[in-house]
């Protein structure tokens, strides 16, 4: 029975650990991405610049992140992915400042993709229930989306595509409360790994946000 | 087609082909919901469909 009570107790700790380790790392990395979003649109980089960065950071998250993630090391591939990310966040912003309400459809997406992120993981928190169950549900949505993008590259639908910012961005609310309980309920232990999910749920909300606020504004 | 369109393409396609085997495996593996689970996430998803509205009527 003691033996019980000190290994709940236990795991209590070890998960409030990695919960304020994911959210101390997800702050820091955002404002580094947000650092080096700013450097990229005042420096003017050129639009294929978020393709590559894009595709470095996946190929970071794919093959170095994986055999890195306990150790050191893992801390500045972390950064490294964040900031590539980032980066390639400028050629885009450059794009939406340039319009006559660009600084206001930024600032709208940047506020909203926050009150989003903060209010899901607080939900999620708070009522500490286990959204484990929406594992399969959420890959093979965002499996239909990444087909469907595919598909739109070729076919080039307005409407397609803003279809897909639309689900992008429900699948990400999602997946921020299916990680959030994964952190509660001890599904992933490892604070690196839980940090970049989450960033990449915030950066899609993000870019899809700022999409579909570009669209629907009057300019 | 310019080569950006195919850099796209090629990222895309390495995306899905990650991802495939583990939809697959989570698809199997995944615990079945409970009566109530869902209605659990629709209302925080529809809470946001509707700030997603609000935000596009203020820009």
């Amino acid at each position: 029975m003691n033996y019980s009570v000190t290994n709940t107790a236990q795991n209590a700790v070890e998960v409030n650990k990695v919960i304020r380790n994911t959210y101390t790392l997800l702050s820091m990395t955002l404002v580094f991405s947000a650092i080096m979003a700013a450097v990229s649109t005042f420096v003017q980089m050129p639009p294929m610049t978020y393709l590559l960065s894009l595709g470095g950071a996946m190929l970071l998250i794919w093959l170095v992140l994986p055999r890195t993630a306990n150790s050191a090391t893992g801390l500045w591939v972390v950064f490294a992915i964040t900031g590539l990310l980032g980066f390639g966040l400028g050629p885009i912003l450059s794009q939406y400042l340039a319009l006559s309400k660009g600084p206001q459809i930024v600032a709208t997406a940047f506020g909203g993709t926050g009150v989003i992120f903060l209010g899901l993981s607080g939900y999620a928190l708070t009522t500490r229930k286990n959204f484990s169950f929406m594992g399969g549900f959420l890959v093979a949505g965002l499996l239909m989306v990444l087909v469907a993008a595919l598909a739109n590259i070729f076919l080039a639908m307005p409407a397609l595509s803003l279809a897909i910012s639309a689900i992008v961005i429900m699948l990400m609310s999602g997946f921020i409360l299916y990680d959030t309980s994964r952190m509660i309920h001890g599904g992933e232990t490892n604070y690196l790994l839980m940090t970049v999910s989450l960033y990449l749920n915030i950066f899609n909300i993000f870019v899809h946000l700022l999409h579909i606020l570009g669209v629907m504004s009057d300019d | 087609m310019d080569w950006m369109k195919i850099g796209w393409a090629i990222l895309l396609i390495a995306m899905i082909a990650v991802i495939y085997p583990n939809a697959k495996r989570m698809l199997t593996d995944s615990p079945k919901a409970e009566k109530g689970d869902w209605m659990s996430v629709v209302l925080p998803i529809l809470a946001v469909i509707g700030f997603i509205v609000l935000l596009t009527m203020l820009v």
